[in-house]
């Protein structure tokens, strides 16, 4: 046997080591404040983002029995999602310390989310692939449940984690049917398999399946279900969170199933992807019109923005996927900046809630009322933001793929969308507020939202660099 | 030196910059002196357009003071500004109302008067890009983002319906352009290149141009507006500020028609051509019908909304008869009419917008039934406005009648019966435009305070004066506004006239 040459894991193994250490150090550690945690966490994150750009593959490495792949899409995607993770943990500062969630473990569970989303794009067969996503989703299902005397969170987290662990058994049972059909883990494999034998019915049953479980995790309608409440019931900063690294990665998920597994059976997921993106757009825009909660509303437009999102990688080509990753970090940068902001406006303990407690917001604060605009507009998808290009990117690619009908609906679609996001905007600066008073944010939560607004103007005058960066990630399809 | 300056791009940025800049600056601190930064600006954008208009050599149909830059390389999209005769008098046109805007319309916002004119600013930058763009997307990305400024003007500074108004506004022009977003990507895609003159010289099918043709009008319907699509405007127009108002009729509404020319007739020639006939009978509705609905109106900017429409079916009337006309000349002629149709009524619907919110200023009511008799106590005002409604009316002599009566001429060679029908305008437009006049300026005083009004004050004279000027100038010599666009025109001609299918 060759002993392996784990250097190529340096970044997974790094984070681990990290973790552990921060977990000991936090053990020990007196500080109520968890200061130190929070900096190591930061400096761990910020550390292993390095260690992906030093050692960026230029070509695809089939590593380790090849269970694990290493190629310009992995490290993009890793370094992205870690990115948006050292995002969200400064947003989560500010929010978790005057409700006194402030275990150690909030910033830990952060860095083995992390570390199984790296896990999940580098994935070459579906153990890995599963690995990966149980590593993730079972931080993430602690995280929900972190604010212990809070009922919603409690019942967000019994709803996600219930939810979450059927939809995994419906991976799990896919991945079983394939595996029966196919006697193959790997994903070259299988799709080698495909490519020589005609996909039998049980192989396409389990396909539906893993299609479900993939719906399920981008909250992709009908298997959004979860979303509002989860969405509503978390700690605001746990929502920053699940609506921006999680998707990129279940983004990666997805291309090495459908693009390295399934791309052989390309007609039989489509359609299926079309439906998923269709009633998502549909129910997403439709039901958010009618919200007054700015949580709920903010997940229903994440419903349908994963419509949007989707169109791009139901084409199942290189550019489909490419405008697809740009969707979903466009997204995620925007979701970061709108629940940012919705911390940002909180006052002490209290959340901000309805829709009502931002009016005049554009007067008494006019700073953060000019953010929220800008976020939410780009969320709409207008020019000059990095929304609009999100948006041309996924009609480029399903005109492309010679689906006009669908490129016309998801327009009709924008256009419903832009009603409540536009409502947001007419609230902050249309209405006049019964109170006035200054927000005062602390700094990290200033520096976060900056960053988040500034990269959504910034992207959406000079968007280039950004779509070479996501074409060249799918070199290797 | 002065030859390498990019002032297309200058005409662009500088007021989008400077209008960023108003707006992170010390705000209404220093409110004196960022309104004389601003005017300074918008003087120095106006000089640069003009300085172009100088420049602008009328013996070549290419484009002029071309830029070009890469943008976005992976999907052809660049960053390419060119300006021909038709653009060139539009951007004039745009940077003389920012100028007049921020002179003439700050006074009468009470409130939060920084934004405004940082508003004001990006928006005059965006729509010179509209005019500019020689790119689709980068046309598309002006084309919208001009909606969010004038959304949160007629928001924040409407009035009290302003709301209601403000988002049909922006819904409705959303609603066209994003069918006009698929059309533009669809062809992009097919030409490999996302430039305008890469889309009027590809070949498109039938049934493609069919398609294309109407996500072109949804857009461009709306932006003008014609009949049925027009209702925002009367409510936008009469919830807006005097300066959005202005604004808002005096360029936005030639982004329609500025598009119908620049996509539509070139792009889509024989779909153009087959649907023709349903543009031409939407035109004359719009001047005959929405005439009448004018004369009905006892609010007077809503008043002055209607008549916007009706001028406008001219536009649409002039840029789609063509269709119908063999000659050559006739054609030319009909673009040419549309063309300064276009230009005249942005002076005059903007003096007529300015000269209401001078009324308004003074008594806080837009009710025609309200005033009476303003001609004793606001003499100058009474004649500057005598003048506008007689341009408004399409008097000869004044720049209303060009417009108006080339289309008439150039109609008649087609069919006598759409001559018929939008010659009526001079009867509709002479009643609604002096029955109006009656009604304010003469009579006996509403009420005590029509006989304690102050008339014009320098301020609101000069801005007056100066459209007054340019709308005689433009009614007496219309040529020199011709020779600049003429190249241009027949360039379009020829582009329409040859089919795009079977190549």
């Amino acid at each position: 046997m060759v002993p392996y040459n784990l250097m190529h894991l340096l970044p997974e193994i790094f984070l681990l080591t990290a973790g552990c250490v921060i977990l000991l150090v936090d053990v020990f550690s007196k500080d109520l404040d968890r200061n130190l945690t929070y900096r190591l966490s930061q400096l761990a994150l910020l550390a292993t983002a390095i260690i992906c750009m030093v050692q960026f593959p230029s070509v695809q490495y089939h590593l380790y029995e090849r269970h694990f792949i290493l190629d310009p899409m992995a490290g993009i995607i890793k370094i992205s999602v870690i990115f948006l993770t050292m995002l969200a943990l400064l947003f989560a500062r500010p929010y978790i310390l005057p409700r006194r969630i402030l275990r150690g473990e909030y910033y830990l569970l952060h860095l083995f989310a992390v570390l199984g989303m790296m896990v999940l794009v580098s994935g070459g067969s579906l153990l890995t692939l599963y690995l990966g996503l149980e590593l993730l989703s079972l931080s993430l299902y602690a995280l929900v449940a972190m604010q212990r005397h809070s009922y919603r969170a409690a019942e967000a987290a019994v709803k996600y984690f219930v939810m979450g662990a059927i939809a995994s058994g419906f991976l799990l049972y896919g991945m079983s049917l394939v595996y029966g059909v196919t006697q193959q883990i790997h994903l070259t494999d299988i799709s080698n398999y495909i490519a020589t034998n005609d996909p039998n019915l049980t192989l396409r049953f389990g396909l539906v399946f893993i299609v479900v479980a993939i719906g399920f995790k981008f909250g992709a309608v009908p298997f959004q279900m979860w979303v509002p409440d989860v969405y509503d019931g978390a700690p605001t900063s746990t929502t920053a969170f699940l609506s921006s690294a999680p998707k990129v990665a279940a983004f990666g998920f997805m291309v090495r199933i459908f693009a390295y597994g399934f791309i052989g059976a390309l007609v039989d997921w489509q359609g299926l992807l079309i439906i998923l993106a269709c009633l998502s757009m549909l129910i997403g825009n439709i039901v958010a019109l009618v919200q007054n909660n700015l949580k709920r509303l903010l997940a229903y437009s994440a419903i349908a923005h994963m419509g949007y999102f989707l169109l791009g990688a139901l084409t199942g080509t290189a550019e489909g996927f490419a405008a697809s990753f740009f969707y979903i970090l466009a997204y995620s940068i925007m979701s970061l900046g709108g629940f940012g902001c919705l911390i940002y406006l909180g006052k002490g303990v209290e959340d901000v809630k309805s829709l009502d407690q931002l009016k005049g917001l554009g007067r008494s604060n006019p700073w953060g009322g000019l953010l929220i605009s800008v976020l939410f507009l780009s969320m709409a998808g207008l020019p000059p933001f990095i929304g609009f290009w999100a948006k041309l990117e996924v009609f480029l690619a399903v005109l492309n793929a010679g689906f006009v009908w669908l490129a016309v609906f998801a327009a009709v679609m924008s256009i419903i969308g832009l009603f409540y996001y536009l409502k947001v905007v007419k609230v902050i600066f249309f209405d006049e507020s019964e109170k006035e008073d200054k927000i005062v944010a602390v700094r990290g939560l200033r520096l976060g939202l900056g960053i988040t607004s500034l990269s959504v103007v910034a992207l959406g005058l000079f968007p280039g660099k950004l779509m070479q960066l996501c074409a060249q990630a799918f070199e290797y399809l | 030196m002065l030859e390498q300056l990019p002032v297309l791009s200058l005409l662009i940025w500088l007021p989008l910059l400077s209008g960023v800049l108003v707006l992170l600056g010390p705000g209404d601190k220093l409110l004196t002196w960022t309104q004389r930064f601003a005017i300074a600006i918008s003087l120095v954008v106006l000089t640069l357009s003009v300085w172009i208009l100088i420049g602008f050599s009328t013996s070549t149909t290419e484009f002029q003071f071309i830029e070009r830059g890469e943008w976005i390389p992976s999907l052809n999209i660049s960053y390419e500004l060119g300006v021909d005769g038709i653009a060139l008098p539009l951007v004039v046109l745009t940077c003389l109302i920012n100028v007049l805007v921020l002179c003439g319309s700050t006074a009468s916002i009470k409130f939060r008067k920084t934004q405004f004119v940082a508003a004001t600013l990006l928006m005059t930058g965006c729509m010179n890009g509209v005019f500019l763009a020689q790119d689709s997307i980068l046309f598309y990305v002006f084309w919208e983002s001009m909606l969010i400024p004038m959304f949160l003007m007629i928001g924040i500074w409407g009035g009290p319906n302003r709301i209601y108004a403000t988002l049909k506004f922006f819904l409705y022009t959303f609603f066209g352009s994003i069918f006009m977003l698929v059309a533009l990507i669809y062809m992009g895609r097919e030409a490999g290149d996302f430039s305008i003159q890469a889309l009027q010289e590809m070949p498109l099918s039938e049934t493609e141009q069919k398609w294309i043709f109407w996500a072109f009008l949804i857009a461009f319907a709306v932006k003008i507006p014609m009949f049925p699509v027009h209702t925002w405007l009367p409510d936008a127009h009469v919830e807006a500020p005097t300066g959005g108002s202005v604004i808002l009729a005096a360029i936005m509404l030639k982004m329609g028609g500025y598009g119908f020319l620049r996509f539509s007739l070139p792009v889509t020639p024989d779909a153009s051509d087959t649907y023709a006939m349903i543009l031409i009978v939407l035109s004359l509705i719009a001047i005959v019908y929405i005439g009448f609905v004018a004369i009905a109106q006892t609010d007077m900017k809503k008043l002055i909304a209607y008549s916007s429409v009706a001028h406008m079916g001219f536009v649409t009337l002039g840029t789609f008869v063509i269709a119908k006309l063999a000659s050559a000349d006739a054609q030319s002629m009909a673009l040419q009419g549309a063309m300064v149709q276009m230009v005249s009524h942005g002076l005059i619907s903007g003096a007529l917008f300015f000269s209401i919110g001078v009324l308004y200023d003074r008594l806080h009511t837009r009710q025609i039934s309200d005033f009476g008799g303003v001609v004793n106590s606001m003499p100058i005002f009474a004649t500057l406005l005598m003048l506008f409604i007689f341009a408004n009316a399409g008097l000869p002599g004044t720049s209303g009648f060009v417009g108006e009566f080339f289309v008439i001429v150039s109609s008649f060679q087609a069919d006598w019966r759409i001559a018929l029908f939008a010659a009526l305008t001079l009867i509709l437009g002479a009643a609604y435009s002096l029955w109006f006049y009656k009604r304010v300026i003469f009579g006996k005083a509403a009420n005590e305070k029509i006989e304690r009004l102050e008339d014009v004050n320098t301020r609101e004279k000069s801005v007056l004066v100066v459209l007054a000027v340019l709308i005689i100038a433009l009614g007496v010599y219309p040529q020199f506004l011709i020779d600049i666009m003429q190249p241009s025109i027949e360039q379009l001609l020829e582009l329409s006239s040859v089919s795009k299918l079977g190549g």
